[in-house]
């Protein structure tokens, strides 16, 4: 009797996710098996049809170029930065949200703006900010007399990097802080209440109870603003297209000018599985990280 | 790995199996393209797609009218035009082939090769009438040609003429006579800086995109350079190629070239102008007629243009910037296609639009009237038009072009010498050239 | 109760510092779109334009195929139309499926769900070729419901997510008393669950409507012209008449933010509670 009732439930399920399935795998597993097969052939144009074998030296030919490790490093350093920096400041904003505070509705309202704006949109908008002739930031540096004369903010590669870092911080930070905050909501108020019996410091109710109950809060933020921000393109397409001297180039955006500037598809292809291994790899020590940590928090 | 439950398996097994089936059956072609030869010449009416530049040259205005005229006169025909920044120009044409959404497309100079090559546009040798060439100037028809075949119709040669600031080369006691030379308009825009009247009297599209290497090309013209040998490969760190990025650092260090340069596109520059922050500039043709738009421009009526100043060897060429109309590889229309190229590049409509971009006519050239109309961009783009330099016509360009940028900015931002960038420029180049 | 106080006026404070920074570009970019394109480019500065300018939007709403009116209008249908078509399909999907996952007991269930998500790491660019060519073999390259489709990969994982979760929080009381009239499981499903899951709903339709409205790559690669290309796509690569202008830029940006932050205004306070439980079980 109990069986067959887990037999028609597993029944049930099975009709229940077919849909599903089929609408994300159907997408998703036969390019990436057809992703995998292009990796090995040589194909120099969409409408190719003399499409040699190469075997492995797509993959060769990716990792041994320097372009590609410098791609790669400057995608880990925005990774790096902006995840932490979106991590930091979603914290306080989380907890600013939570507060008790007149017009509350207002403020949240506000601060779930630049979640709303599209991505385009908000790059677009950073790009005229940090414009060297007629952008508000050196207009407004130099009226208060910050500095003398107007900068190329997007002019220098690192500085270039930094500031669409600044763009991708103003942008998801919302999102962060209202997933934060949605854990910080369930935590029970006798918690608080209890410490405060016991005259507990605000840190250190912060770093015995706040911290603890948001951990999978914190994770699920963690891993997904680094997938991401790993995948970081549209903002880059936008604001500076790789330059100044590839200073910007991230990794997806190298793998959409090989395949489709350069129309190098064979290569591209493999420069996507590349991309793809370290994804599922960052991914997987992120979450043994924070379930070995899970676990001695609690 | 993840396990899966049984039946999951199954499903996803099973959609393995049927995709690779797929593959298989479709498996006339990695890419899915079909090596059919079905006739693709259409019957000559219909709706046409064209897709389009906008920015320098003609102006969506002026296409839209060249289309309504021709919709008139061709009644069973109508031509959809869609228009994109230059910068999303190639990627579009590339992205948009294999659909053959586009019957029309606006080619750059430096494209053919690589279209052509890989088959996204059409051969139209056999419709190219034999005269064109004779009537053409030899400039404009490279931008519609590759390995002795045509693959369209150019549309408006172009080059970057040498804008100035009147107000402030008069204010110095400099005239024209002085920047007939870059040695000239450098002591000129020393003079403008001196005075005050500019903090950096030039400015350069010097941002990471094609724009840099325009107007490289035409300082390596300057200085005698060129950018292949006879074998078709870079040559770019011989003595004029690095002497040419040596006077481009030197003014950023001299404080003449505004450092923003760096993150300019052409349309920067041409803001830059028109906002009389500027004192000397390189730029398309039709920056003269923005200049003079009171609606975009504090400095109507104040700008002056003159071919591109020469450098110590006396030379002094234009980039060939010349663009032409082709029709895609996948148009399934394109007999009236041709006939809508043929209208648009017409001797009568080019003249008709001329102070927008200039005719690839040469019997244009010798009508005092049409001068008249658009003089001072005749009168600089005549002598221009005479010389012009290529950038590599490769089938990769598009590599090599990247290569270039990065190492010249390399060079500009002081990370490396200018003779190493260039020898690491040719050096990468050379090797994807093969 | 002083320091209670002090706290409550340094609460206060950063929430309006914060409010500025946020809105402090945002506004910036909305005076821009009403500013002449001659003064916008002028230095030093003027904030406030000694005379304003609203001819872009005049432009935008009434240009015909002259300017970049008539792209933006057909861009925008397009965008409401992907987006509404991706979050419904997504939507019915999605409570299907996260009913399986917050109610059924099946082996491997979480190992499933968990294969959804993974999906979600994939980078668009790892799928990009061949998508590219499927589409083109399939004749769907340059239409909105190829475009609807491939978005539809993206969102049903989230919507799962947010959903599932949600649903488990609901008492399985309320639905047993149902089920004991005689009421199968998705009859329950309809009639008792979802009307009780409404804040999870509507978080997941948000969500569903800011990641389609969002989408960037997809778009760019596979539509090609005004039947099918989304605002994003459509505003990278605006330009002025003659000159690229600031201003259009930024009054088509407004204009296109504008469905998804009254979206994301109206159903704001609905995050907070679908997605409270949502996190922690995650």
């Amino acid at each position: 009797m109990v069986r067959s009732k887990r037999e028609n439930q597993a029944r049930l399920a099975f009709w229940l996710l077919i849909p599903a399935g089929v609408a994300v795998f159907g997408v998703i597993v036969y390019p990436i098996l057809r992703t995998l097969l292009i990796s090995f052939f040589e194909v120099t144009s969409a409408l190719a049809t003399d499409t040699p074998f190469v075997g492995f030296n797509n993959y060769l030919e990716v990792l041994s170029n320097s372009t590609f490790w410098a791609s790669m490093g400057r995608t880990l350093y925005f990774t790096l930065i902006s995840t932490s920096l979106e991590l930091c400041l979603g914290l306080l904003l989380a907890g600013l949200l939570n507060a008790k505070l007149r017009a509350r509705w207002l403020f949240r309202a506000i601060v779930v703006i630049p979640w709303a704006i599209p991505t385009i949109v908000s790059a677009a908008m950073w790009k005229g900010v940090f414009n060297a002739q007629y952008g508000p930031l050196n207009a407004m540096l130099s009226q208060l007399g910050i500095i003398d004369q107007y900068q190329a903010w997007l002019g220098d590669p690192t500085t270039a990097l930094n500031m669409v870092i600044l763009a991708d911080v103003w942008k998801s930070t919302p999102l962060v802080a209202f997933f934060l905050l949605a854990g910080l909501t369930a935590i029970p108020n006798e918690l608080y209440e209890a410490a405060k019996l016991d005259r507990a410091s605000w840190p250190r109710i912060f770093r015995s109870i706040v911290l603890p109950m948001l951990i999978p809060s914190i994770s699920i933020v963690l891993v997904l603003r680094t997938v991401e921000a790993f995948k970081v393109f549209d903002i880059i397409y936008v604001m500076t297209r790789g330059g100044p001297v590839n200073g910007t180039q991230t990794i997806a955006y190298y793998a959409y000018t090989t395949a489709f500037s350069d129309q190098n598809f064979g290569v591209g292809s493999a420069l996507s599985y590349v991309i793809v291994i370290v994804i599922l790899a960052l991914s997987a020590i992120y979450l043994r990280l924070l379930r070995r940590s899970e676990m001695s928090l609690l | 790995m993840i396990i899966k439950n049984a039946r999951t398996n199954r499903l996803t097994v099973g959609i393995g199996l049927l995709s690779l089936g797929a593959l298989l059956l479709s498996g006339c072609s990695l890419t899915g393209a079909s090596t059919s030869n079905e006739s693709k010449e259409g019957d000559g009416t219909g709706a046409i797609n064209a897709l389009f530049m906008k920015q320098a040259g003609y102006s969506e205005d002026n296409v839209n009218a060249m289309i309504a005229d021709f919709e008139s006169k061709n009644p069973d025909i109508t031509v959809e035009p869609t228009f994109v920044a230059y910068e999303a120009l190639h990627d579009k044409i590339v992205t948009s082939a294999p659909a053959g959404t586009y019957d029309v497309v606006h080619l750059d100079v430096i494209w053919p090769a690589d279209f052509a090559s890989k088959g996204l546009i059409t051969d139209v040798t056999d419709r190219f009438p034999a005269t064109w060439t004779d009537e053409m100037l030899g400039g404009a028809l490279t931008s519609a040609e590759y390995q002795g075949k045509y693959y369209g119709a150019p549309w408006g040669p172009s080059t970057k003429l040498f804008y100035f600031n009147k107000e402030m080369v008069a204010a110095v006691g400099a005239t024209e006579a002085d920047l007939t030379t870059w040695d000239g308009a450098l002591a000129v825009a020393t003079k403008i800086k001196a005075a005050g009247l500019a903090e950096y009297p030039f400015s350069w599209s010097w941002s990471q995109a094609e724009a840099l290497i325009c107007d490289y090309a035409q300082l390596l013209g300057a200085f005698g350079g060129a950018f292949t040998d006879a074998d078709g490969k870079l040559v770019v760190n011989d003595a004029a190629g690095v002497e040419a990025l040596t006077w481009m650092k030197k003014t950023i260090d001299d404080g003449l070239t505004d450092p923003a340069s760096i993150t300019f596109l052409e349309d920067d520059v041409s803001k830059s102008l028109s906002a009389g922050k500027t004192a000397m500039a390189l730029n398309w043709e039709s920056t003269f007629r923005d200049s003079n738009d009171a609606s975009i421009s504090t400095v109507v009526g104040k700008v002056g243009v003159l071919p591109t100043p020469a450098g110590p060897t006396g030379e002094h060429p234009g980039v060939n910037g010349s663009m032409a109309l082709s029709i895609g590889a996948q148009s399934t229309n394109q007999a009236a296609a041709w006939k809508f190229i043929e209208y648009m590049t017409s001797q009568s409509v080019q003249e008709q639009y001329v102070t927008s971009s200039m005719t690839n006519w040469k019997s244009s050239y010798t009508k005092t009237d049409l001068a008249a109309s658009n003089p001072e961009v005749f009168a600089a783009a005549g002598v221009a038009y005479d010389t012009m330099i290529l950038r590599p016509t490769v089938a990769n360009y598009n590599s090599v072009s990247q290569i270039l940028q990065v190492e010249i900015q390399n060079a500009l931002l002081g990370k490396k010498t200018p003779q190493q960038a260039m020898d690491d420029a040719v050096e990468a180049a050379n090797a994807t050239i093969g | 109760m002083k320091r209670a106080q002090r706290n409550s006026v340094l609460v206060h404070v950063a929430a309006i510092v914060t409010s500025v920074v946020i809105l402090a570009p945002f506004l910036w970019m909305v005076m821009a779109s009403i500013t002449p394109q001659r003064i916008l480019i002028t230095t030093p500065l003027q904030w406030i334009p000694d005379e304003l300018d609203l001819s872009r939007y005049v432009q935008i709403f009434t240009g015909g195929s002259e300017g970049v009116g008539a792209t933006f209008r057909a861009a925008m249908l397009n965008s409401i139309i992907v987006a509404v078509g991706t979050v419904t399909i997504s939507m019915i999907v999605g409570i299907l499926g996260a009913y399986a996952f917050a109610r059924l007991k099946f082996r491997f269930r979480r190992a499933i769900l968990m294969t959804f998500l993974a999906s979600y790491m994939l980078p668009q660019i790892a799928l990009l070729i061949p998508l590219y060519l499927i589409l083109n073999t399939a004749g769907l390259l340059n239409t909105k419901t190829g475009l609807i489709l491939v978005d539809c990969a993206i969102v049903i994982p989230f919507v799962l997510w947010v959903l599932s979760n949600y649903f488990m929080t609901i008492p399985e009381e309320l639905e047993e008393a149902a089920r004991i009239d005689g009421t199968t499981r998705l009859g329950a499903l309809f009639w008792v669950v979802l009307p009780a899951a409404k804040p999870g709903l509507f978080a997941a339709i948000m969500f569903a409507f800011l990641l389609a409205w969002d989408e960037f790559m997809y778009a760019l690669i596979f539509t090609s012209s005004d039947v099918a290309k989304t605002l994003p796509v459509a505003l990278s690569e605006f330009a002025g008449r003659y000159t690229t202008d600031f201003g259009l830029v930024a009054a088509g940006g407004i204009l296109a933010a504008l469905p998804p932050l009254i979206v994301a205004v109206i159903f704001q306070r609905y995050i907070v509670s679908g997605m409270a439980s949502g996190a922690v079980k995650g």
